[in-house]
């Protein structure tokens, strides 16, 4: 979308390697729904943050392991969940609604109130 | 030593290839992409761990009602399958989708198991999405501090 803006923020490091989770991403009339496959991450090891423009969800898993537990096989190397994307103006950030389920999150963003389609009256006479 | 029973080459590489994929389609790891990105990936991953007890499978199942997980242990073959329905209809014209990266469909995943677990001694429990399964292993075949008289 803004490629100078993303690249300046590349060179910030960014902090311990995360995983990308898998998302949905739908947009209708009054706003985006985002869905987010963050299993294994309790309510309160998720962090969702708004800097700008750029959404940020980062999420801890937490998974009990019995005591002495070797790992033999993993897919899942890394305990952490990163994904940050760009939203576009006309998405209204002070009201994003945010619920965690099962570990799906769901965000609704919804559009400020001038951007959503209006039908327009034609008054006769 | 369960080594042998656990390495799938083939699915490391596999998920080696989808990470690869990933990062490709997304420039270096947390940079932000844009809202409408896309990418395509494989469900569900699968941790294996073990202990002298029991053998600990944890199964990255998001977005499910723990009865719609079936989990069954057929000798030393333990599988989880089930289905996971899509989060959003695609008849509906007047939605744009622009990411379509999570799983939807039937699922099916068997892990083989080493021989000395014991099939009757099977829990699972389901958490935040983590389908978290440990398979008892035998008595016989647990370590034993044999006393010296």
């Amino acid at each position: 979308m803004n490629d100078k803006q993303q690249v300046s923020r590349s060179g910030q490091a960014q902090a311990a390697p995360a995983l990308i989770p898998r998302v949905d991403v739908i947009e209708d009339d009054t706003g985006i729904t985002i869905f987010a496959d963050l299993p294994g991450v309790p309510k309160d090891r998720l962090a969702l943050r708004v800097e700008g423009e750029t959404l940020q969800i980062e999420g801890d898993i937490a998974s009990e392991m019995p005591e002495g537990m070797e790992a033999v096989y993993a897919e899942v190397q890394v305990p952490r969940y990163r994904r940050a994307f760009t939203l576009s103006r006309e998405l209204d950030t002070a009201k994003i609604d945010a619920g965690l389920k099962d570990g799906v999150l769901t965000l609704r963003i919804p559009k400020t109130e001038h951007a959503q389609p209006r039908r327009i009256e034609v008054r006769s006479g | 030593m369960y080594e042998s029973l656990f390495t799938f080459p083939g699915l490391f590489a596999e998920f080696d290839r989808l990470q690869r994929d990933a990062q490709q389609a997304f420039g270096a790891l947390g940079l932000p992409s844009s809202i409408r990105a896309v990418a395509q990936g494989a469900f569900p991953a699968i941790n294996i761990g073990g202990t002298p007890a029991a053998v600990e499978v944890y199964a990255f199942v998001p977005g499910l009602d723990s009865t719609k997980i079936d989990v069954t242990v057929d000798r030393s073959v333990l599988m989880i399958s089930g289905q996971r329905s899509r989060s959003a209809s695609e008849e509906d014209s007047k939605i744009s989708v622009y990411a379509s990266e999570r799983f939807a469909g039937e699922f099916r995943r068997a892990i083989s198991l080493p021989d000395d677990v014991d099939p009757a001694r099977v829990t699972a429990r389901y958490r935040d999405g983590l389908l978290h399964v440990t398979i008892g292993r035998r008595e016989s075949a647990q370590p034993k501090r044999i006393q010296i008289n």
